[in-house]
């Protein structure tokens, strides 16, 4: 039984000591480099996946030991568990004996003060008393304590710089604050991106099945999002001549709370750095793409048309791939159907450049757009079940032969083409897309207040010297006053000694003489 | 906002000019260097009452010769290395600001200013504790990097002067960007003076090793606290421009902490310097192993700035 106490107690000194402090935070550096490394899931999920395809067996089994995954790693978890505790564990006594210290009186005056790092003496022509008092002036701010000595002499001990230990528990504390704010931050915060046309169309965070991907936090099913709707007018971007983006800037209206009773519509300019902030969610603007509008007449005169996101390949043309989709209209034979579903697809251009009948784009801004496209009729796969790309058509489709080409060709607005069977695709224009992130996290305002006391702490702890002093007068020959002064910093000697000697300069600043030893 | 193309190829010239200047500089250094023959007399005197005593209430800790006991040779060539290291900041700077003055926005936008600024800022830091400190003969071990990552920056990191991507135009540019430099910067000199305090111990322990560089060495624990005072004047303005940095990144990616690449790295450099700080205050961790956890830290934060910017693609690659 003891020895388990002994065992228990043992672990506990040993997890709390400055020692396993120093090599848990060494331990944390060094387990968070795999992440900047590797390619992490979290972040790009296809070059995660592609690296380990790449790297066989050694791919899978860093993938086995989550580093691909590092910081929701158990080893990473573990050793800032670790590390939390060890701080729990350093902080509790270190608090307790600030809270002694602040009531304990500074030390005794040591007998020989000529052994002090900083010394000086000199002969005042004052008694001890007078030189007690105008000490005590001239240590404002200082905590004080006299004392009467044997032969008449008096002493003061003096200290100051309390302040650092304080600074430096704030910056403790605040570090587990923010810890613990990033913890429940990672239960409730959630994420959802979604690609919204830029002509009017609307967002409304009322479910996840809004969105195209969602990330939720550990504790977040979905069900209770803050309710909101946003409706994106136009999208306005500025570019160099060598394509590089200027600025850009979505003219969104948004609607909450009460406004969504009202149906009542507020503006907002949305931009790159400056968010839309309602209902305590964020709304990001990260980026934008072309969305072309294609209208198929098919042989019976009927008409669909359809603008359907494509996705830029090359971001600074903003050259954009996609696959635009049609089912025929009035087939209810699902067989039939599937021998004459069509889908657009190939690439688009914002500002075509054509060379022997290849286009790409010359400029990302929308001034003279173009499609090379492949026609594609048969089978799309949409009936299957199967989940596909809204960018791209099923590959294996075409491999199998259920999905042929009948028409490649290039066409600007208003342009059309025919394919065999009489159904005409005409190319009626583009409008922009904007791609929108909203994220949820309550906790990031207290993740900030604990960095800025973080940040505080610090600064006071690095900054505050705590640092002694100690005056002795004793009375010397004709009614005059050997007065010395000791001084001895308790962190960084170096710094001490300018602020000791203006000090020891006011203090003995005689009417008698300064003599240093 | 259009390019004034005149002023930045003046900018241009003057960066080259200044990194020249260095060169010069680096060279005198390295002559007063060699024809010292070693730590001054005065001077190991001085330091031996360092930790205790000092000669005179005036007298800092670590003196200042402000009157050499004899001007000799070296003397002389240390004093033209300390004004060809002012001569040439003073070109840096001009460049500097003539790049802000052509591109009409904050001269820190992508990796060739970057570390342009960066490096002002550790040879005016070197300048300023040349003053402080009697460590001038050290010049040319703190400009050796700062050329080598100045001709870095001016070929392979080399970028026309343009605007920025909209990202990057915003007020927290400035404030986060500044402090990485400032912090950067900064870290520099402790990181070289670590180095030359690894060596100096290995020479005091058995001078046979580093024999010819131990003896002009100031006193090890001048080094120490030379590196110690300069790192804890930089940690606190490299916390704040992580945290800036965080701030910015909730306005800009939509979230203040994603663990891309460049913001792990900063975390790495600011856990390895905290252990910097921890390790000076741990019984058996003071002196060599603070010293070698100090140039560790800085080769992180030097890793961050090349290897992550050129090699690894992430949200801060933009530069
Ligand atoms: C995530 C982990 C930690 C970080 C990032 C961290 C950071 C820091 C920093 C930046 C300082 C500088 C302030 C100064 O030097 O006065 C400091 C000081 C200090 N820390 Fe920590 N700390 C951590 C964990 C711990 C733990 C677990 C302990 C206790 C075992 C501890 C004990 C101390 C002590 C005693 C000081 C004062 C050292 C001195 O007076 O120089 N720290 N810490």
């Amino acid at each position: 039984m003891s020895g388990a106490v002994a065992f228990a107690r043992n672990t506990w000194r040993g997890l709390t000591s400055m020692r396993t402090a120093l090599t848990l935070l060494f331990l944390l550096a060094l387990a968070a480099m795999p992440g900047a490394l590797l390619p992490q899931r979290s972040l790009n999920l296809p070059r995660a996946l592609d690296y380990i395809e790449a790297h066989g067996w050694w791919g899978t089994l860093l993938d086995r030991l989550q580093f691909f995954d590092v910081y929701a790693s158990v080893w990473f978890s573990a050793i800032y568990l670790l590390l939390f505790i060890s701080l729990v564990g350093c902080l509790a006594p270190r608090t307790v004996e600030y809270a002694k210290a602040l009531r304990t009186k500074p030390v005794l005056t040591p007998r020989n003060l000529t052994r002090m790092p900083h010394h000086q003496t000199a002969e005042l022509d004052a008694t001890p008393e007078q030189v007690m008092a105008d000490t005590r002036v001239r240590l404002k701010g200082w905590r004080l304590v006299e004392r009467e000595e044997a032969d008449g002499a008096r002493s003061l001990s003096a200290e100051r710089g309390y302040l650092r230990e304080a600074g430096n528990l704030v910056f403790h504390f605040a570090m587990l604050a923010l810890i613990v704010a990033l913890a429940i931050g990672k239960m409730t915060n959630y994420e959802g991106q979604v690609i919204v046309l830029a002509d009017g169309s609307q967002f409304c965070n009322s479910g996840t099945l809004g969105y195209d991907s969602f990330r939720p936090g550990l504790r977040v099913d979905g069900t209770d999002l803050n309710p909101f709707c946003v409706r994106v007018n136009t999208f306005d971007a500025t570019y160099l001549p060598n394509g590089q983006a200027e600025q850009f800037a979505a003219k969104i209206d948004y609607q909450a709370g009460d406004d969504l009773d009202t149906d009542t519509w507020r503006p907002y300019d949305l931009r790159v750095n400056d968010p839309l902030r309602v209902v305590g969610d964020r709304v990001y603007l990260l980026g934008h793409g072309y969305a072309p509008t294609f209208t198929v007449t098919f042989p019976d005169g009927k008409k669909r048309t359809q603008t359907i996101q494509w996705r830029p390949v090359d971001t600074l043309t903003l050259l954009s791939e996609g696959a635009t989709k049609f089912d025929p209209p009035g087939v209810t034979d699902p067989a039939e159907r599937r021998k004459r579903q069509i889908a657009v697809t190939g690439l688009f251009a914002p500002t075509a450049l054509v060379e022997d009948k290849v286009m790409t784009s010359s400029h990302p801004q929308l001034s003279d757009p173009g499609v090379a496209v492949d026609v594609m009729r048969g089978d799309l796969g949409i009936d299957s079940g199967r989940g596909q790309s809204i960018f791209q058509i099923d590959q294996s489709l075409v491999d199998s032969g259920r999905l042929t080409r009948v028409a490649r060709q290039n066409l600007k607005p208003g342009e059309s083409l025919t394919i065999d069977d009489g159904t005409k695709i005409s190319f009626d224009g583009a409008v922009p897309w904007v791609s929108l992130q909203v994220s949820h996290d309550p906790t990031q305002v207290w993740v900030l207040v604990a960095a800025v006391a973080m940040f505080l702490g610090l600064g006071v702890s690095l900054t505050v010297r705590r640092r002694r002093l100690w005056v002795r007068a004793t009375p010397g020959d004709g009614g005059r006053t050997v007065v010395r002064v000791g001084g001895l910093a308790r962190t960084d000697q170096a710094g001490y000694g300018e602020e000791f000697h203006r000090l020891a300069a006011q203090l003995l600043r005689s009417k008698g003489s300064v003599r240093c030893p | 906002m259009p390019v004034n193309d005149t002023l930045a190829t003046y900018s241009d010239w003057l960066y080259r000019a200044a990194a020249l200047v260095y060169v010069f500089a680096m060279v005198f250094y390295t002559v007063e260097q060699a024809f010292t023959r070693k730590a001054k007399k005065s001077e190991l005197a001085r330091e031996l009452v360092g930790s205790g005593a000092p000669a005179t209430p005036e007298t800092p800790i670590i003196g200042r010769i402000d009157e050499p006991p004899s001007a000799g040779r070296p003397e002389r060539f240390g004093r033209m290395a300390v004004a060809l290291t002012v001569l040439g900041a003073l070109l840096h700077l001009a460049s500097i600001v003539l790049r802000g003055v052509a591109t009409g926005r904050a001269p820190w936008g992508n990796m060739y200013e970057y570390g342009a600024a960066a490096m002002l800022v550790a040879v005016v830091t070197w300048l300023v504790l040349a003053r402080k400190f009697d460590v001038r003969r050290l010049g040319a071990f703190v400009l050796t990097p700062v050329v080598i990552l100045m001709f870095l920056g001016g070929t392979a990191l080399y970028t026309p002067a343009g605007p920025v991507m909209p990202a990057l135009q915003s007020y927290w540019l400035v404030v986060h960007v500044s402090a990485a430099i400032i912090s950067s910067g900064l870290f520099l000199v402790p990181g070289v003076v670590s180095l030359l305090y690894l060596a100096k111990v290995r020479n005091d322990a058995d001078p046979r090793r580093f024999a010819r560089l131990g003896p002009k060495l100031p006193a090890a624990d001048s080094l120490d606290r030379l590196a110690y005072r300069t790192t804890i004047f930089a940690f606190p303005i490299y916390t704040f421009g992580i945290i800036c940095g965080a701030i910015w990144a909730e306005a800009a990616w939509g979230r203040f902490w994603g663990w891309d690449p460049k913001e792990t790295v900063a975390f790495v450099a600011w856990v390895v310097y905290a252990g910097y700080l921890h390790s000076r205050a741990t019984a058996g961790w003071r002196g060599t192993r603070a010293a070698v956890i100090n140039s560790v830290a800085f080769g992180m934060v030097v890793f961050n700035l090349f290897f992550i910017n050129l090699v690894i693609a992430g949200l801060h690659s933009y530069a």
